[in-house]
């Protein structure tokens, strides 16, 4: 069968994102998703045609070159980026064309890719402004402090002066202040040393468990397969592959990262 | 030359309501307000008409009046017209501005033709009160000075203890990331507005009741707010206190050396400061 | 012997329009040189004012729009070339005449110096710099005594010659004055320091990288808006005869200048043409209006840059393709065709 068999899990080392019990998975409505999404930087095309879904509960892997479109899949799901009205849906509706302000009060928020807090406000108050948008939910400043408890010490330093770990975490936290439905995740792992990566990866559980669904966006293949459940490989602005993590081979990946076919696990 | 410096300080006071509102619009979103100066003179003007409407009513009650639509004004100027003014090229919201310079200068030359007018202010504004034998402080002065320190540590407390503060700081950080966190920009830039001319309103009351006010004043106010900002350094309100203040006492000292040059000398130690130390005294790094 | 094919990809510099309109130039010039044998003495001292008006606007168009410095004080050395005019001419017993140029060469000098100040800033505060610096000429020269003070004083050293030669001499002074700014600025854009300037223009760090010396080239552009400022300043008080630091460093001259560009479109060689044009159209018909003339004109720079973001000019080349200076390199994909 083909890599949207269900997945068997092992017993020695549990999958950190199973997919749910029972025939219900296939039939689940999407979250949000993507129909031919194309998208433009002026009169360049970076995106030509993206289909993409997302079931609740998932963590999601998107991998793919410099270049492949993925951080312009993300800008266009969070509106950075002009996308045309129907082509992307959330929670049913379309999205698409919305100011960033409606989508993450909606329930999307992201991690923008490089950190980018505001070098002019301190740790805490980066955090407050990801509760610009705040929606009811479980996350606020000391749940974020229990989580990340470094940064709790470095409250009132400005949010640039910290390492770019701490930074990271950050800038993660500050999506969660408005409790979104879906955290979009843009390299997180960009310029961090492997034990700092780790250890905001380590983080994750705590992110999902209470049913978060979650898009990372990764350079690092490994971790991508590790935490996620399911894989996108973009190659220049289409997506190259797509399936369960579980079962997608090495070689597969490798083929649709660098773009020897079109491949269709 | 204590009294050059007194005096100095004193005139430093009202050079800082000058610049308070431009230190504040450029620091939010980096735009430079050329009829600033006009938009004083505009205020001063305001509350002359005030005054006069009404059948003299007290100017202080005038004054107070005009605050509430000045702020209403900024406001509808900043997102109905300025805002798309915004961007990386600077020539559109400096010809706007300038633009808008011509058009209040013209207006209150039909207005008001080109007479010097003043605030009635029933001799405060030659009351003085005494130290010692040497020396007599205004007391108009000093209550500029007051308002020009309570103004400035009032914008300095907004910027940091509020969450307008810090929107109006995340949103000249980085607008995209703040309108990603669900900032509205082009609110949060009119509202910026609002206060400046709250600001520029108070800053032209107290022109107009310390001295005479007409038309084409505002230019030479421009330059005096620019400089105080610049002098001071940018990023920082105490800054520009600073700055006006300096600028107010080497103003005072080039009148001592000769009436003629006073505003020259003014100009003189700007450039050199602009030479010498360019991101001024008392800069705020930012990231 | 084979020919060789002809090129897949060839550069087109000129339109048939602007062939055309070169020729039409020239007789114009010529018909225009010819005016003080036919035309009345008024026509040529509004050719005059026009002039300066049309060369200092196009000299703050290339400052502006190809340089990227949006200056509020060219007027410092379009009063500083009328002063040194004055002074060689009273002082020195140098032609007036001989001295507008000279006055021209001294402003460009001038803006060496002040160009390490100016260049301090940036922007919108570059801008207002620009004009504090003006206001330091101005007061200047209102407390040298020696050239009147605050009140001015008249040019003495034409005061030999009769109206009529004076008159034709200053009107074809000011036709060359035009022609040379006109060649001058096309000629420089046309060249690779032209395209080396729009690539500043567009992106500063990528020039650099490319290996544009942009630090130079801004100097350079700099000091050629200053010579050209101080013609056109020169030009205009052997015209007007008198001179006083309120009418040669007063910011009007700028604010003339950016309504004349913008209108025109700011950035393209026919816009302070067109825009110079349209502000003689204005001031001929509405200045009687005083205040109430240049409220509307105030309010015109603003509704166009708003609405209008290339300026009428702009917006008729971008609707219509029209071009008379073209600066532009087309790619054409096979002779003769153009790209689009």
């Amino acid at each position: 069968m083909g890599a949207r068999q269900r997945y068997h899990s092992n017993a020695a080392c549990p999958h950190p994102n199973p997919p749910p019990e029972g025939e219900g998975a296939k039939t689940m409505t999407a979250l949000l998703d993507t129909h031919a999404l194309k998208a433009f930087y002026g009169d360049a095309q970076a995106l030509f045609g993206i289909d993409f879904s997302l079931t609740q509960g998932e963590l999601v892997a998107i991998i793919g070159a410099n270049g492949a479109g993925k951080s312009t899949f993300l800008k266009s799901l969070t509106g950075l980026v002009r996308a045309p009205g129907e082509a992307i849906r959330f929670k049913g509706e379309p999205i698409g064309g919305l100011p960033p302000g409606d989508i993450v009060r909606r329930g999307l928020a992201m991690v923008p890719e490089g950190r980018r807090l505001f070098p002019s406000l301190s740790v805490e108050e980066n955090l407050l402004m990801g509760a610009t948008a705040a929606r009811k939910g479980p996350w606020n400043l000391q749940r974020l402090y229990a989580l990340f408890p470094i940064l709790a010490e470095k409250r009132h330093q400005p949010g640039t002066s910290l390492s770019g770990g701490q930074q990271q975490m950050v800038a993660l936290g500050r999506a969660l202040m408005s409790n979104p439905e879906v955290l979009l995740c843009d390299e997180l792992s960009l310029g961090l040393a492997p034990i700092v990566i780790r250890e905001i990866y380590a983080a994750m559980p705590a992110i999902t468990a209470e049913g978060m669904t979650v898009v990372i966006v990764e350079q690092d293949v490994t971790m991508a397969r590790q935490v996620s459940r399911r894989i996108y490989c973009f190659q220049e602005g289409r997506v190259s592959l797509e399936g369960n993590s579980a079962d997608l081979t090495r070689e597969q990946i490798s083929q649709a990262y660098f773009g020897m076919e079109a491949a269709h696990a | 030359m204590l009294e050059t410096l007194v005096q100095g300080v004193l005139l430093g006071g009202l050079y800082t309501l000058f610049a308070l509102g431009q230190s504040l619009m450029f620091g939010v979103m980096r735009l430079t307000n050329t009829a600033q100066g006009d938009f004083i003179i505009l205020g001063a003007f305001a509350v002359i008409a005030g005054v006069s409407l009404t059948g003299d009513v007290a100017p202080w009650l005038v004054a107070l009046a005009v605050l509430p639509v000045a702020f209403g004004f900024g406001y509808a100027l900043q997102r109905y017209v300025l805002n798309g003014t915004l961007g990386k090229d600077p020539l559109p919201s400096l010809v706007v501005t300038f633009g808008l310079s011509i058009v209040i200068q013209n207006l209150l030359l039909e207005l008001f033709s080109a007479d010097p007018r003043a605030i009635e202010t029933g001799g405060l504004n030659t009351q003085g009160i005494a130290l010692g034998d040497a020396m007599s402080l205004g007391v108009l002065p000093l209550i500029v000075l007051a308002i020009a320190v309570a103004a400035t540590g009032s914008l300095q407390w907004l910027f940091a203890r509020t969450a307008l503060g810090r929107s109006f700081r995340a949103v000249s950080d980085d607008r995209e990331i703040a309108e990603l966190m669900g900032l509205n920009a082009k609110k949060v830039y009119a509202l910026a507005t609002a206060i400046a001319f709250v600001l520029i309103a108070i800053a032209g009351a107290l022109q107009g009741m310390r001295t005479t006010v007409s038309p084409s004043d505002g230019p030479l106010l421009l330059l005096f707010a620019f400089e105080a900002v610049i002098i001071g350094g940018m990023g920082s309100f105490w800054g520009t206190l600073a700055g006006a203040m300096i600028l107010g006492v080497t103003q005072q000292i080039g009148f001592r050396l000769d009436p003629g040059w006073g505003i020259w000398f003014g100009h003189i130690v700007f450039l050199i400061v602009l030479v010498l130390r360019p991101q001024g005294l008392f800069p705020k790094t930012r990231g | 012997m084979t020919n060789m094919p002809p090129p897949l990809i060839a550069v087109e510099r000129a339109t048939a329009a602007s062939r055309a309109a070169l020729f039409a130039g020239i007789a114009l010039v010529l018909v225009a040189a010819s005016l003080p044998w036919w035309g009345e003495s008024s026509w040529m001292r509004e050719f005059v004012e026009i002039a300066c008006y049309f060369i200092f606007a196009m000299m703050w168009n290339l400052l502006a729009g190809y340089g990227g410095m949006v200056s509020i004080g060219q007027q410092a050395f379009f009063g500083f070339g009328g002063y040194v005019m004055l002074m060689l001419g009273n002082f020195a017993g140098v032609n007036p005449f001989v001295a507008i140029p000279l006055g021209a060469l001294a402003a460009g000098l001038v803006a060496i110096p002040v160009s390490f100040v100016a260049f301090r800033l940036s922007g919108g505060y570059f801008a207002i710099g620009t004009w504090v610096i003006a206001e330091v000429f101005r007061l200047s020269f209102a407390n040298v005594s020696a050239v009147g003070g605050g009140s001015g004083t008249t040019l003495t050293a034409l005061r030999g010659i009769d109206k009529a030669t004076r008159e034709s001499t200053t009107y074809w002074m000011a036709l060359a004055c035009v022609v040379a700014a006109v060649a001058l600025v096309y000629l420089f854009l046309r060249s690779k320091r032209g395209l080396a300037l729009l690539a500043i223009r567009d992106n500063e760090v990528a020039a650099e990288s490319q290996g544009i010396p942009v630090a130079r080239m801004k100097l350079a552009v700099y000091v050629v808006a200053a010579f050209g400022a101080g013609l056109a300043g020169a030009l205009y008080f052997v015209g007007n005869l008198r001179i006083s630091p309120d009418a040669a460093f007063s910011v009007n001259w700028t604010a003339f200048a950016i309504f004349m560009v913008v209108i025109g479109g700011i950035g393209r060689i026919e816009g302070p043409l067109v825009g110079a044009l349209i502000f003689w159209a204005l001031n001929k018909f509405l200045s009687d209006y005083g205040t109430w003339y240049l409220l509307g004109l105030g309010l015109m720079a603003i509704l166009v840059t708003l609405f209008f973001k290339q300026g009428l000019w702009g917006y008729a080349q971008q609707r219509w393709g029209w071009s008379l200076f073209p600066t532009q390199r087309k790619l054409l994909h096979a002779p003769g065709k153009p790209a689009r």
